[in-house]
């Protein structure tokens, strides 16, 4: 239990006045422009933006840079912002098989119609460190051009579907509900399993999806594709009495390949496991397919394995990197209270084990 | 013209505030009917791509409605934060409505709209240069 305590006031003013100047760092060195961090920084940005849960570049980039560079704390403070704005309505379901692409690959099929678009990747890179980047900031910038594709870009699992191999995502427009809106209950659906991982920590998601692949319900993943790019988002505005696109934004989409057996309703297909996030995040987006897969286990008839990628209420209840936060940095904050009880009841426990081991110590005497 | 009431509206949502500004300078005389304001719109997207609706995340958006001293009403509705880009979409909607449509379209929706397709032609192009084809290699065991 918190309870309340006073006093501090100055020392806590001072702290945030150092915390001020540290986070300026010398006075020297130009400071960064938020512009600056939204272009150069970009995947930094993006992961802001899908863990705050929030598509507004500059917004992020501002959060960066307040928050030293922290990525949660940078989370945190979007998350606080978009409690003060309204909310205008839900968007139509964003069409994805209409995006233009930035990257779209396939490690599953090496012939994808419409061809393998490698887009801006550190993927074939060496991992070398590259120091003309830090001798005068800058390499020579020549990225080559070619005739630029016209038509729309399928998706690839939509071919393995044609011949009944892949479960079918049937379309539903029933209202998802909506867990910024009613607390989460369980069991989730997977409309709502999918909005939470679609939130969640990074890390927390890559190191459950990595426990899959280990064995700990292993699900035999592929990457049946992985797209990114632009993508409309429309609404309908009831006082034009029209469906308009109210903007545009980079998603990541991550659609993987899974074995399955068959069960006693189901021939044995491939089935299917989805990632959806906010800006070029693949690997989280990767990572949200192989959870969201193994969350499936209940809903495709297999077993229960007891791995921790397969507990809904373990995953769902602690991907969330503000609610995990909030609740662990908050035992930095004055416990006194509770901890002068602790400490009483630690002295009483050694005071009556002290008087009941007294006469055995004199009997040794 | 060819230009749909929801084209026009999606064209001034997803352009650059600073560029609608810039080939908008000054706004006719209106009345605020709904002040600029800044909100959220959830959006949503299917599992699989196709399949069920889910709440994906929120994205910023401003919008306004405006009234000309003719009468004529327009609704503006952008992405980001920007009052002033949201209050110039709703001027342009309201005159798209009036005798102004044809020198609207020629001054700020058909530049805007062809930096649009010029960027989105640069980027297509730029994709198009890493499309890679891969061969599968046979295997020295397979020998």
């Amino acid at each position: 239990m918190y309870v309340a305590v006073k006093g501090g006031e100055r020392a806590i003013a001072a702290a945030h006045d150092w915390l001020a100047e540290v986070r300026r760092g010398p006075q020297e060195q130009p400071a960064i422009h938020t512009n600056a961090i939204r272009d150069q920084l970009s995947l930094a940005v993006h992961r802001v933006m899908a863990e705050g849960s929030l598509y507004d570049p500059d917004l992020a980039a501002l959060a960066i840079k307040q928050a030293r560079g922290d990525l949660i704390e940078a989370v945190f403070l979007i998350r606080a912002y978009r409690t003060t704005l309204p909310r205008f309505g839900a968007s139509a379901p964003v069409d994805t098989a209409r995006m233009q692409i930035v990257r779209r690959i396939s490690a599953t099929f090496k012939d994808a119609p419409s061809g393998q678009v490698l887009g801006p990747t550190y993927d074939y890179t060496h991992r070398l460190l590259d120091f003309r980047l830090m001798a005068d900031g800058e390499v020579p910038v020549d990225g080559a051009d070619a005739e630029p594709a016209t038509e729309q870009v399928p998706h690839i699992l939509s071919f393995l579907n044609r011949y009944g191999l892949i479960e079918t995502e049937e379309a539903c427009d029933a209202e998802p509900a909506d867990l910024t809106r009613a607390p989460l209950e369980l069991p989730a659906d997977r409309a709502l399993r999918l909005q939470a991982l679609a939130r969640a920590d990074e890390g927390f998601l890559l190191g459950l999806a990595y426990s899959t692949q280990r064995g700990y319900a292993r699900n035999h993943a592929f990457v049946g594709e992985l797209r990114v790019g632009m993508v409309a988002v429309e609404m309908n505005i009831p006082e034009l009495g029209l469906t308009i696109e109210i903007g545009e934004i980079e998603l990541t989409e991550c659609e993987t390949v899974n074995q399955f057996k068959g069960s006693r309703t189901e021939p044995a297909q491939f089935t299917r496991g989805f990632g959806l996030t906010f800006g070029q995040t693949e690997r989280k987006a990767l990572s949200m397919a192989l959870v969201d897969r193994a969350l499936r286990w209940r809903e495709l008839g297999e077993d229960d394995m007891g791995a921790p990628a397969q507990d809904e209420e373990f995953v769902l209840s602690h991907c969330d990197n503000i609610q995990a936060t909030g609740f662990l940095e908050h035992i930095k904050l004055p416990h006194y209270v509770d901890f002068q009880a602790e400490l009483e009841l630690v002295r009483r426990l050694r005071a009556e084990v002290a008087t009941e081991e007294a006469p055995v110590q004199e009997a040794a005497e | 013209m060819t230009r749909s009431r929801s084209d026009s509206l999606g064209l001034l949502a997803r352009a650059d505030a600073a560029r609608v500004a810039a080939l908008m300078p000054d706004l006719p005389a209106l009345q605020a009917l709904r002040a600029p304001e800044i909100g959220t719109v959830m959006v949503r997207g299917r599992a699989g791509g196709t399949g069920a609706a889910f709440n994906l995340g929120e994205m910023t958006v401003t919008r306004a409605s405006v009234q000309l001293d003719c009468g004529a009403v327009g609704h503006g509705y952008v992405q980001g934060r920007s009052k002033d880009h949201a209050l110039r979409a709703a001027a342009v909607d309201a005159l798209l409505q009036t005798s102004a449509a044809d020198r609207i379209e020629a001054k700020v929706l058909a530049p805007l709209a062809a930096e649009e397709k010029a960027r989105r032609t640069a980027l297509a192009a730029r994709a198009a240069a890493t499309k890679v084809e891969f061969f599968t290699l046979v295997r020295g065991e397979d020998e």
